[in-house]
């Protein structure tokens, strides 16, 4: 009890410190300087119609680089965590384990099944529409990888998958990982900077083939974030079923 | 606009760190860190909007030429876009932990674990 109370007094005494902050900010009729600078050149300097994706990509690539490599670390920790550190303990704890779950998993019904047939297609297709378009459109290479390994994890649940490819899962990593930086390194050599996307023709705006390399820089991203998320999950499908 | 995202996201962030610092369930910890990564992604976004703003992407109801009299800051939505990721990959980097602690300890409860106490 005195330790809740504790909890709140502190929660308040924070809330009351910062809420001065909330309740000042004014909303802008202007954007910044640096921000206004990127809504006017940058779509005829780098032919992305989706300026985000134009920052997230290039102007700020070097944050995005830094990004999947924060989640290549999350997703090894995974690994680490439930792969090797675990096995020690994991013999001793599956008899228990065994007991308290009695009834055992039930297979999925022939509802999910056939569902999951129909479906786990179609939302691999809407994911690699999502990360091909992500200069065009709202979404981009995290999103469509997000969707892409939804899909991985709707086929584990409905049993169309058993067995995750690691095989493929590697090599995508490292390809994706690789030809990302090989790219950045690209546009030291080529244009003008690391992560320069203009050695490629910008092309036309709104375009599928537009933005000099943002597109292939962001298919990479996408199925880089595909494989390390369905990493991530199969790392967890295997410590519940071991 | 801004001012009702900014008070909505702070209401997140406080609620997050009541849960945080008052549950003792592993999992509702998880969550509290959650609900306050939400409550900074909405402050984010709130922060890039201007007044009448719509999404910074070129079409043909908003020309190149618009763009800077129309469009929010893009700089927040960029940094919000990778920092969902981030965090649902922080978030099960979390979870996994706390399916660890409860092997170790056979227990939920953050304050089952002694190792924790000094």
């Amino acid at each position: 009890m005195i330790k809740r109370l504790l909890a709140l007094a502190l929660v308040l005494v924070v809330a009351f410190l910062v809420f001065p902050l909330f309740a000042q900010m004014d909303e802008r009729a202007e954007v910044g300087a640096l921000a206004a600078a990127y809504l006017s050149d940058g779509p005829a300097l780098l032919g992305a119609a989706n300026l985000v994706t134009a920052v997230v990509v290039t102007y700020r690539g070097l944050d995005t680089l830094g990004e999947v490599t924060v989640l290549f670390a999350a997703s090894a920790g995974i690994s680490l965590v439930f792969g090797t550190l675990g096995r020690g303990t994991r013999s001793a704890d599956a008899k228990n384990r065994d007991d308290s779950r009695s009834t055992g998993r039930q297979p999925p019904s022939e509802l999910v099944e056939t569902g999951a047939a129909l479906l786990v297609p179609l939302i691999f297709l809407f994911g690699v529409f999502v990360f091909v378009h992500g200069h065009l459109t709202p979404g981009g290479g995290f999103q469509g990888g997000v969707v892409i390994a939804s899909g991985v994890l709707f086929a584990f649940l409905a049993g169309t998958l058993h067995h995750a490819p690691h095989r493929l899962l590697g090599v995508l990593e490292i390809v994706s990982g690789a030809g990302y930086v090989a790219i950045g390194l690209l546009g030291v050599w080529l244009a003008l900077g690391f992560l320069d996307p203009r050695f490629l023709p910008l092309g036309e705006i709104g375009r599928l083939f537009s933005g000099g390399a943002i597109p292939v820089i962001y298919v990479l991203v996408g199925v880089k974030v595909g494989a390390e998320l369905s990493g991530v999950i199969d790392a967890m499908r295997q410590r519940s079923e071991s | 606009m801004t001012q009702i995202l900014s008070v909505l996201s702070f209401l997140l962030m406080g609620i997050g760190m009541w849960g945080l610092m008052s549950r003792r369930h592993l999992i509702k910890i998880v969550i509290g860190f959650s609900l306050v990564d939400t409550g900074v992604h909405l402050l984010l976004v709130a922060i890039g909007y201007r007044t009448g703003g719509t999404a910074p992407i070129v079409s043909d109801h908003l020309p190149a030429g618009l763009l800077s009299e129309r469009a929010v800051d893009p700089i927040p939505s960029a940094l919000v876009l990778t920092a969902i990721v981030i965090g649902l990959a922080v978030t099960a980097l979390m979870l996994s932990f706390a399916v660890r602690m409860y092997e170790r300890t056979r227990s939920v409860y953050i304050d089952k674990n002694k190792e924790l106490k000094w």
